[in-house]
C-alpha cells in the first residue's frame, strides 16, 4: 500500500486499464443554475482485478456520486468509464442495467436486504434477475461468509454483521469484474467492520475482482491494497 | 412471481387485511348484483318472456307507467300491421289490480289482456292454454300466495270473478306485481266498466262496444329492419324497443338507476382503495425497489412483479368474497327480490378485479420514478 500523496490524475497502472475498472477524466456536475456543483472534477482512477482500494473523504465530496458512475448507476458529463476494456459511458439506460446485473456487485450500508426474502433467497432472487443457472445453489456463497447456517433467515432476524455478510454474498452471485462498497461499515462495531473488510477484501483479491470501497472508517484503511481521497470533487491518491 | 409471492406472505397482515376489504366489496358487489336482478325480475320478467319486439305506446304517452297510462285504437293496432318488416301486432291491455282469493287473501296483480290465438298468449308450464272468458293463466310465482289451479280471484271493487286456469312457465311479474293473463275481450270488460259482478259470460263480450287496448306489441320478421318511425307517424304512436319498454315499468328506471349508481361507487371506491393501497405500500418499498433496480432488476420485471401480486391479491380475496356473498343470497329472505344469476355475478366480479387492478397499476407505475441512485448512501 502506498503512502505517498500525489495529485489527480491518479491512474494506478495506467498502461493496462483492459484490466478492472478505470475512470479517465470523468466529470459530473448535479444541480441546476445557481445550484450547479461540480461533484466529479476529472477524476481518473484505475483499479486493477483483484485490487482493492479505498475512497475516502469528508461527507459532500463526491465519493458515491464516484461510486454511481463506476457503477453505471449515472452517466457522467465527460470523461471514459471502462470495465475490462468496455466502454460504460455508450450504453443503453437498459444495457447499463443489465451491465449491473451481471458485472457489478454493490455492496450497500446494513446491507440493504429485501425485506421479505431469506438470506437464501436474496441469493436466488439476483440469480433469477440475472438469467443464471436453473439449478443455482446459494448454499456455498453462503458457507463462503459464514453464513450458511442462516440460510432461512430474513433480514430482521440477522445481526449487522450477519446482513452485510448476506449483501456480500449476493454481490458475488453472479461472479462481477467489479465490486463497489458503499459505506459497508457504516453500522457495525469495529469488530464487525475488521471481519467485514477482511472478507471482503479475501474475496475480491481470491475472485481477481477489482473492488472500491467508499469509507469514513479510517480503521479499515490497513486492509485496502491502495487508498485515494476525495475533496471537493478531486480524487487524490494517498 | 418469485418475489411478488414471497411478499404476499412476508407481509400477510397488511396483505390480508387489504384482502379482507376487497372481499368486503365482492360481497357486497354479489348482494347488489343479486338485487339488481331480482328488481329487475321483479319488475319486467313478464315483459321479458314475451316474444315481443317492440311497443307501441299512444303517441305523447308518457314513459313512465307508460303501460297503465296509454290507450291505443284497433286502428292503431292495424296500421301497424301493414307496416314493412312487422310479422305480427297485437293489441295488449295492461291494468294494476287488487284481488282476494278464495281463501280471502289479498293480491295484487298485473292484469295483462292478450288475444288467445296471438303469439302474446302466454306458454304455460301448469293447467290450460288461456282461452275462456272468465279464465286467468297467473305467473308461477302466485303459488307462493296460495293460489291454485281454480282458485277464483274477486277483483275488488267491481267483484268481477276470474278462475285460474293455468300458470305461466316460471315467474312473470311486472312492477313488482304479478301477471294474470285475461282474454283481451275480458281486459276489454273491465276497462269499460262493464264487466259484470261475478264470472263474466260469453253474452257480456258480445254486447261491449269497447274497441280500446293499452299498447300495440309488435313483433319483427325473422332479420328484418324496421323504421319504428315511419310506422309512429303512420299510427300516431310512440314505439319502444322491447328494452326500452322495460323503463314504462312502474319504478323501473329509478330503481335500475339506484342501484347502477351505487354499483359504480362500488366499484370506484374499489379501484381507488386498492390504489391506496399499494400507493403506500410501494413507498414503503422505495428504498427496497431503488437497491434491485442499482442490482440491475429491469423496470419491466418490477413492474411485472408487483402487478401479479395486485392480482393474486384481488383474484384471491374477490373469489372468497363472492363466495361469501353466494352463501348470503342463498339465506335472503324469500320476500327479498334477489336473484342470483351467474352473468351478472362474473361481470361484477370482473369489474372488481378489472378496477382494483386498474388503480394498482397507477400505483405501482410510480416503481419506473424510483432512482436507483437512492440505493447508495446520503454522502453523495
Amino acid at each position: 500500500m502506498s503512502q505517498q500523496t500525489q495529485q489527480s490524475p491518479a491512474i494506478h497502472n495506467p498502461s493496462n486499464t483492459d484490466s478492472g475498472l478505470a475512470l479517465t477524466d470523468v466529470s459530473l456536475e448535479l444541480g441546476d443554475g445557481a445550484q450547479k456543483v461540480r461533484v466529479l472534477d476529472h477524476v481518473n482512477l484505475h483499479v486493477p482485478d483483484g485490487e482493492f482500494a479505498a475512497i475516502v473523504g469528508p461527507s459532500g465530496s463526491g465519493k458515491s456520486s464516484l461510486l454511481a458512475v463506476a457503477g453505471a448507476l449515472s452517466l457522467p458529463d465527460t470523461g471514459s468509464v471502462k470495465l475490462r476494456g468496455h466502454e460504460l459511458t455508450t450504453l443503453s439506460s437498459k444495457q447499463r442495467a443489465r451491465h449491473r446485473l451481471q458485472d457489478v456487485g454493490f455492496v450497500f450500508q446494513s446491507g440493504n436486504l429485501i425485506p421479505s426474502l431469506t438470506a437464501a433467497d436474496q441469493l436466488r432472487m439476483v440469480n433469477l434477475l440475472a438469467k443464471g443457472p436453473r439449478n443455482f445453489d446459494p448454499m456455498p456463497l453462503l458457507e463462503a461468509v459464514g453464513m450458511s447456517h442462516r440460510a432461512k433467515h430474513r433480514p430482521g432476524q440477522l445481526s449487522g454483521g450477519e446482513r452485510q455478510r448476506v449483501g456480500i454474498a449476493r454481490a458475488l452471485v453472479t461472479k462481477p469484474a467489479v465490486m463497489l462498497l458503499d459505506e459497508p461499515t457504516a453500522a457495525l462495531d469495529s469488530a464487525r467492520s475488521h471481519e467485514v473488510v477482511g472478507l471482503l477484501a479475501q474475496r475480491a483479491r481470491d475472485m481477481g475482482i477489482a473492488t472500491v470501497m467508499v469509507t469514513h472508517d479510517h480503521g479499515m484503511l490497513d486492509q485496502c491494497d491502495v487508498i485515494y481521497e476525495m475533496n471537493d470533487g478531486t480524487l487524490t491518491r494517498k | 412471481m418469485f418475489l411478488a409471492l414471497r411478499e404476499l406472505a412476508f407481509a400477510k397482515g397488511r396483505f390480508s387485511l387489504m384482502g379482507a376489504v376487497i372481499a368486503l366489496i365482492a360481497v357486497l358487489t354479489v348482494i347488489l348484483s343479486g338485487l339488481s336482478s331480482g328488481l329487475v325480475n321483479d319488475g319486467v320478467s313478464g315483459l321479458k318472456s314475451m316474444p315481443v319486439s317492440a311497443f307501441a305506446f299512444d303517441e305523447g304517452t308518457k314513459t313512465d307507467n307508460a303501460f297503465s297510462r296509454s290507450v291505443v285504437e284497433q286502428e292503431q293496432v292495424a296500421s301497424w300491421s301493414e307496416q314493412p318488416g312487422i310479422e305480427q301486432a297485437t293489441a295488449m291491455g295492461s291494468s294494476m289490480m287488487n284481488a282476494t282469493t278464495d281463501d280471502g287473501t289479498q293480491v295484487d296483480v298485473a292484469v295483462f289482456g292478450v288475444d288467445p290465438s296471438s303469439f302474446l298468449s302466454p306458454a304455460v308450464s301448469d293447467g290450460r292454454q288461456l282461452g275462456a272468458v272468465d279464465g286467468l293463466v297467473v305467473s308461477e310465482t302466485m303459488r307462493e300466495a296460495g293460489v291454485e289451479i281454480g282458485t277464483v280471484l274477486t277483483m275488488d271493487r267491481i267483484d268481477t270473478e276470474l278462475t285460474v286456469i293455468g300458470f305461466t312457465e316460471g315467474q312473470a311479474t311486472f312492477g313488482h306485481v304479478d301477471i294474470a293473463y285475461a282474454p283481451l275481450s275480458t281486459w276489454q270488460l273491465i276497462a269499460a266498466g262493464q264487466a259484470p259482478a261475478g264470472a263474466p259470460t260469453q253474452q257480456d263480450i258480445n254486447g261491449l262496444d269497447f274497441n280500446y287496448s293499452s299498447v300495440v306489441a309488435l313483433q319483427y320478421a325473422d332479420g328484418a329492419e324496421v323504421d319504428l318511425a315511419a310506422g309512429d307517424a303512420a299510427a300516431n304512436t310512440t314505439s319502444k324497443s322491447l328494452s326500452e319498454s322495460f323503463n314504462s315499468s312502474p319504478g323501473y328506471e329509478a330503481e335500475t338507476l339506484t342501484l347502477s349508481m351505487i354499483q359504480v361507487f362500488l366499484y370506484a371506491i374499489c379501484g381507488l382503495v386498492v390504489g391506496a393501497f399499494f400507493s403506500v405500500w410501494t413507498i414503503q418499498r422505495k428504498q427496497e425497489i431503488a437497491v434491485l433496480r442499482a442490482i440491475g432488476a429491469p423496470v419491466r420485471y418490477l413492474l411485472r412483479d408487483g402487478v401479479t401480486q395486485a392480482a393474486l391479491l384481488l383474484m384471491i380475496f374477490t373469489a372468497l368474497g363472492i363466495g361469501a356473498g353466494l352463501g348470503l343470497g342463498a339465506a335472503m329472505p324469500a320476500g327479498m327480490p334477489f336473484a342470483l344469476e351467474g352473468g351478472p355475478i362474473a361481470i361484477a366480479a370482473a369489474l372488481t378485479i378489472t378496477l382494483g387492478l386498474v388503480g394498482a397499476v397507477i400505483s405501482i407505475i410510480r416503481i419506473a420514478r424510483i432512482d436507483p441512485l437512492t440505493a447508495l448512501g446520503g454522502n453523495r
